[in-house]
């Protein structure tokens, strides 16, 4: 009986951090920027708003792709292509990350998260 | 005895690599990458409380380099080894409180694995913002962790070596 508690301590405690983690994170700016960030360094940076295309990389090469307000990895020669199949994103804080080419793309600014991230 | 420790344990790390395909034959998500359910954790759960903490220790490392180097790439393998060594760590120290029943270990299992794993990544990243996935890989660790922990008591309870 008393394990059962304890356990139950446990998880509410690892949902408590998950909330006041989630609260904590949620992005407050405005601007909407898309940053490409490789090995810890901003390379680029351009605006969300406006629409382009870009390759980022030349041997390991991601392509960037800026419509509508969100930026998707629509290419990529890396293993794994979780980077093309995160889809698009658009709101500040929101990311795409490339491991094997230690590249994120991360939204900053614009419009605040207001969309459950649970649900997404 | 000797014997079949071994044939065992070769039995166990067998299952627990066939549980590492098995999951990634059906992708739970794909917008946050890292949600998954753990399946491979029951294979080391059972271990841990069936054979041993050292028993448990050997099979859960042999498999995340196994699975890395069949299914996986050179970044997956630090990763998980990352995810898997705190995942250990943690579960191996709240069996030996003797407080928590195998739901508890499970979630604080899956939990840190998915821990781990974000600190590595960060770290190659050189970049704090995988963070962002902390509260969803919380809740979905333990999510994951009820499920497996539910599970893998019935297999202690009732598998017989």
């Amino acid at each position: 009986m008393r394990k059962r508690t304890l356990d139950i301590i446990l998880i509410a405690g690892v949902l408590l951090a998950a909330a006041l983690l989630w609260l904590w994170l949620r992005p407050v700016e405005a601007g909407g920027s898309v940053l490409v960030i490789q090995d810890g360094q901003e390379i680029a940076r351009y605006a969300l708003h406006e629409d382009r295309t870009v390759t980022i990389g030349e041997a390991d090469y991601n392509v960037l792709e800026i419509q509508n307000g969100q930026a998707a990895v629509t290419d990529a020669n890396c293993g794994d292509h979780t980077c093309v199949r995160t889809g698009a994103v658009s709101r500040a804080g929101e990311s795409i990350i490339c491991l094997p080419h230690r590249l994120e793309i991360r939204i900053i600014g614009g419009a605040d998260s207001s969309v459950d991230i649970v649900a997404q | 005895m000797q014997a079949k420790k071994i044939a065992t344990m070769g039995l166990l790390v067998a299952l627990a690599m066939v549980l590492s395909w098995v999951e990634q034959l059906v992708p739970l998500s794909v917008t946050v990458p890292g949600v998954k359910l753990g399946l491979a954790n029951l294979a080391v759960i059972f271990t841990l409380c069936r054979i041993g903490t050292r028993a448990a220790w050997g099979l859960s490392l042999l498999r995340v380099v196994l699975v890395s180097l069949t299914f996986g790439n050179a970044y997956s393998l630090w990763y998980s080894l990352a995810g898997a060594l705190l995942s250990l760590v943690v579960m191996t120290l709240l069996r030996r409180t003797g407080r928590f029943s195998l739901l508890g270990i499970s979630v604080a299992g899956a939990v840190c694995h998915n821990l781990g794993q974000i600190v590595v990544a960060a770290a190659v990243l050189g970049s704090a913002s995988m963070v962002y996935y902390l509260p969803v890989l919380l809740v979905s660790g333990t999510a994951a962790g009820v499920c497996i922990g539910a599970v893998a008591a019935i297999l202690v309870r009732r598998v017989r070596l």
